[in-house]
C-alpha cells in the first residue's frame, strides 16, 4: 500500500489520531525546551555534522582501524554484507553455544534485518527487552517509532495485551503497574540468557570500543548477566575519537526526548573475563547510499527521531504508514535507497516545510534530499511519469509547478493553492486536518501559535 | 571476495575526497558544579544526599541484602561478593564509588575498577554512587578529557535511575534496573 492509503486508515480513528499527533509534539517541546539550555547548540551540531562527514570520507579507513583496535581488545570482528549473512553470522554464533533462547535490546538494524523471524524459524527463543518494543512483540507489531516503538499504543491497548500475556489486573490501565509487571517477567528471561544481543549507538575507531544508550537499563541486564554479548551495527555507526563521543551524547537524548542524557551509556571495550563480546559490520545498500552523492549524507543519521517528532505529515499519519523499517523523514530518504519502487511513495509524504532539518542534530539536509527523491523518482518512472505521479502523490505534489520549486518556495505556493487542491479526497494527509495556515514569521514561531490556537 | 574485502572495496572505489576532522573547542561551564549537578540530577530523577544522610536513610530502612564497594560505607556491607551476577537477583542496595561526574546532565563515570562485577548498578534494586566534591567537571567534554585513553574493559556513564516512558509517555521509575539513584557528594 501506499503512504497515502495507509494514512488514511490511520486517520480513521480521528480521536487517537489527534492524540498521537499532540503527544508527540509535547515531545518536540520538550526538545525545545532543553536545547535552549545549552548556548553551543549550533556549534555542536555544526561539530556534529563535520565529525560524521569526515567519518564518511575516510570509512574504509576508519573501519578497518575499528576492527584492528576492538580485535586487539578481543572482540570478535564479523563483516556482513546484507541481511542474510548478518543474520547467519547470528544463527551459527547461536548454534555453537546451543543457545535456545536470547534477550535482545533495541536495534533497528536487527529490526531491518528481520532477525527476529529468522531466528523464531529455527525454534529460538527472542525477548525483546525494551519495555515498548516487547509490548508491540506481543502484539506482533514493528516498531512505530525508533525511539518510541510503542508510541501508536494507548494504555488500554497494552493493559490488554498484558491481560492476555502476563495475566496482569483486566482493566488495570495504571503505568506503574503495568511496567512493574513486565519488569518481573523480563528479569526471569534476564536471569535465564545465555546470550544477549545489542544494538550500537556509537562505536569508535580509535578504541576499538562501541556505546550503547538506553534509559531502561535494559541493554546492560541482558549482556552482564549472559555468557556471550552480540552487538550489531551498521557500518555508519562509526566515529573516529573517544572524544567525539562528548559531542555525540549532548546532542543524541536532548534532541529524542529532551533529557539531558540518557540515564545508562556503556562503552563495551573488551569482555569480563571467560565471556564473549562479537560485533558485526554491516552493509545492507549502505555503501550503495555512500555512493550517491546526494544523499550521501543521510547517513550521518544517530536515529535520534527529532525528525519524526516534529514532522507534520508523521504526526498525522503514524509510523505504520510509511510501511519501512525506519518511517518518517529520515526514513522517507533512506528507504527509497533500499528498494526505489516500494518505497516510491515515501519521498512524497512531506510538506518540505524544513522542520525536520531544523531539528536535526547532525545537519542532515533532509528536506532537500526528499525533493531530490522526488525528482528521481519522476526521472525512473520516465514517459509514464504524468500517469505514475499521479499515483505517487496522490494528490497536489504532482503539478509540474511543485516539482520545479525549492522547499521554501513551495510553502508559499501552497497559499495560493485552491482549497479544492488542499482538501482533495486524494490528499489523505489534507483531509484529516486542516493544512497550516501558512507562515509570514517563521515556521517554528508559526506552528506553536497554530497549536495553542487549537 | 570476503564480505569484508566487497565491503572496503566498495567504498574504496567511490574515491570520495577527504573532509577535515574538526578541533573540539572548550565551551563554557556552570559557574557552580553542585549546584549545577544537583539540579540536573532532580531532572534525571535522581537525589543528592549528604554521608549523614545516606547513613540514616540506611540504618532506617528494612534493606535486606547491602553490597558496598565504597569503603566510606564498608560497614553496610552485609553479604559476599557472588561469582555469578545473577546471584545478586536479591541485592537490595549497592553503594559504588564514582570516578567523576558531569554537572550539565548529572552523568557519574564508573569502569571495571569501581565495578567488582559490571552487572552491579544495573541488578540491584537501589543503587548509591559515592562522589568527591572536586571531581565534578563542567560538561561530558571535560567529562571525556578525564577519561583520557585509559584502558578500562567497560566504562558506563550513569545518569539516574532506570527509567521508561513507553506507555503512553508517563515517566515510570524502576524500569529493569535500579529503582532510584542516589549520589553522596563527599
Ligand atoms: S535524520 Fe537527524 S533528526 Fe532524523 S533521526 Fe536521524 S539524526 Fe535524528
Amino acid at each position: 500500500m501506499s503512504h497515502p492509503q495507509n494514512a488514511t486508515v490511520f486517520l480513521k480513528d480521528k480521536a487517537r489520531a489527534k492524540w498521537h499527533d499532540d503527544t508527540l509534539w509535547i515531545v518536540r517541546e520538550k526538545r525545545d525546551a532543553t536545547i535552549h539550555l545549552i548556548p553551543e547548540w549550533e556549534q555542536l551540531r555544526e561539530l556534529a555534522s563535520q565529525i560524521k562527514d569526515h567519518t564518511l570520507s575516510k570509512l574504509d579507513y576508519y573501519l578497518e582501524e575499528l576492527e584492528k583496535n576492538a580485535t586487539a581488545n578481543g572482540i570478535k570482528v564479523h563483516w556482513a554484507e546484507n541481511a542474510e549473512e548478518h543474520n547467519q553470522i547470528i544463527g551459527k554464533i547461536l548454534e555453537e553455544k546451543k543457545c535456545k533462547a536470547i534477550v535482545k535490546s533495541k536495534s533497528i538494524l536487527t529490526e531491518e534485518c528481520h532477525l527476529n523471524p529468522f531466528l523464531e524459524e529455527r525454534g529460538i527463543e527472542v525477548v525483546d527487552t525494551d519495555l515498548g518494543e516487547r509490548i508491540i512483540q506481543f502484539l506482533k507489531q514493528p516498531p512505530s517509532h525508533i525511539v518510541m516503538p510503542a508510541i501508536h499504543l494507548k494504555k488500554s491497548d497494552i493493559s490488554d495485551i498484558f491481560h492476555e500475556k502476563l495475566h496482569t489486573e483486566k482493566g488495570n490501565v495504571d503505568p506503574v503497574y503495568l511496567t512493574h509487571a513486565a519488569r518481573q517477567h523480563l528479569r526471569e528471561k534476564f536471569l535465564q540468557a545465555k546470550v544477549a544481543i545489542t544494538g550500537v549507538n556509537f562505536a569508535i575507531a580509535e578504541t576499538g570500543e562501541f556505546v550503547v544508550c538506553t534509559n531502561e537499563g535494559n541493554a546492560d541486564m541482558g549482556v552482564h548477566l549472559a555468557d556471550t554479548h552480540i552487538a550489531c551495527m551498521g557500518i555508519e555507526k562509526l566515529i573516529p575519537r573517544r572524544k567525539d563521543l562528548g559531542v555525540f551524547l549532548r546532542l543524541l537524548a536532548r534532541s529524542a526526548t529532551g533529557q539531558s542524557i540518557t540515564n545508562y551509556n556503556s562503552h563495551f571495550r573488551s569482555p569480563s573475563p571467560g565471556k564473549e563480546l562479537h560485533l558485526i559490520l554491516v552493509n545492507n545498500g549502505r555503501t550503495k547510499q555512500l555512493a550517491r552523492e546526494k544523499f550521501r549524507n543521510s547517513l550521518k543519521c544517530i536515529r535520534c527521531g527529532a525528525c519524526m517528532n516534529t514532522c507534520p505529515i508523521y504526526r498525522r499519519s503514524g509510523g505504520f504508514s510509511y510501511g519501512s523499517t525506519v518511517p518518517g523523514p529520515i526514513g522517507s530518504i533512506l528507504s527509497p535507497g533500499i528498494d526505489l519502487k516500494k518505497y516510491s511513495t515515501l519521498p512524497f509524504a512531506s510538506t518540505l516545510c524544513g522542520s525536520c532539518t531544523d531539528v536535526c542534530p547532525v545537519k542532515i539536509n533532509i528536506h532537500e534530499q526528499l525533493y531530490e527523491w522526488r525528482q528521481e523518482i519522476t526521472k525512473a518512472q520516465g514517459s509514464s511519469l504524468k500517469g505514475l505521479s499521479m499515483k505517487l502523490a496522490n494528490g497536489i505534489f504532482t503539478s509540474p509547478l511543485a516539482y520545479k520549486i525549492s522547499g521554501k518556495m513551495m510553502r508559499a505556493s501552497l497559499k495560493t493553492l485552491p482549497n479544492s487542491v488542499i482538501y482533495n479526497p486524494l490528499n489523505a494527509w489534507g483531509k484529516g486536518r486542516n493544512l497550516p495556515e501558512l507562515p509570514t514569521e517563521s515556521f517554528k514561531d508559526w506552528y506553536k501559535k497554530n497549536r495553542n490556537e487549537q | 571476495m570476503s564480505s569484508k574485502a566487497s565491503i572496503l572495496a566498495a567504498i574504496k572505489g567511490l574515491n570520495m575526497k577527504e573532509k577535515p576532522l574538526p578541533e573540539i573547542p572548550v565551551f563554557d561551564v556552570a559557574p557552580n558544579l553542585v549546584e549545577a549537578y544537583t539540579l540536573a540530577l532532580n531532572s534525571n530523577k535522581g537525589t543528592v544526599l549528604t554521608k549523614k544522610e545516606l547513613e540514616v536513610l540506611i540504618t532506617e530502612s528494612s534493606f535486606q541484602k547491602i553490597y558496598s564497594s565504597s569503603p566510606t560505607f564498608n560497614q553496610f556491607t552485609n553479604c559476599e561478593l557472588p561469582q555469578h551476577p545473577s546471584d545478586f537477583a536479591d541485592l537490595d542496595l549497592a553503594i559504588i564509588e564514582g570516578q567523576f561526574a558531569s554537572a550539565e546532565n548529572a552523568a557519574i563515570w564508573l569502569d571495571d575498577s569501581n565495578l567488582d562485577l559490571r552487572a552491579i548498578p544495573f541488578i540491584t534494586a537501589h543503587l548509591v554512587i559515592v562522589i568527591k566534591k572536586e571531581n565534578i567537571v563542567g560538561n561530558m567534554h571535560e567529562a571525556y578529557e578525564r577519561i583520557g585513553s585509559t584502558n578500562s574493559g567497560f566504562g558506563v556513564f550513569i545518569a539516574g535511575p532506570s527509567k521508561t516512558a513507553d506507555i503512553e509517555q508517563s515517566l515510570v521509575i524502576g524500569a529493569h534496573g535500579a529503582m532510584s539513584l542516589k549520589v553522596v557528594i563527599l
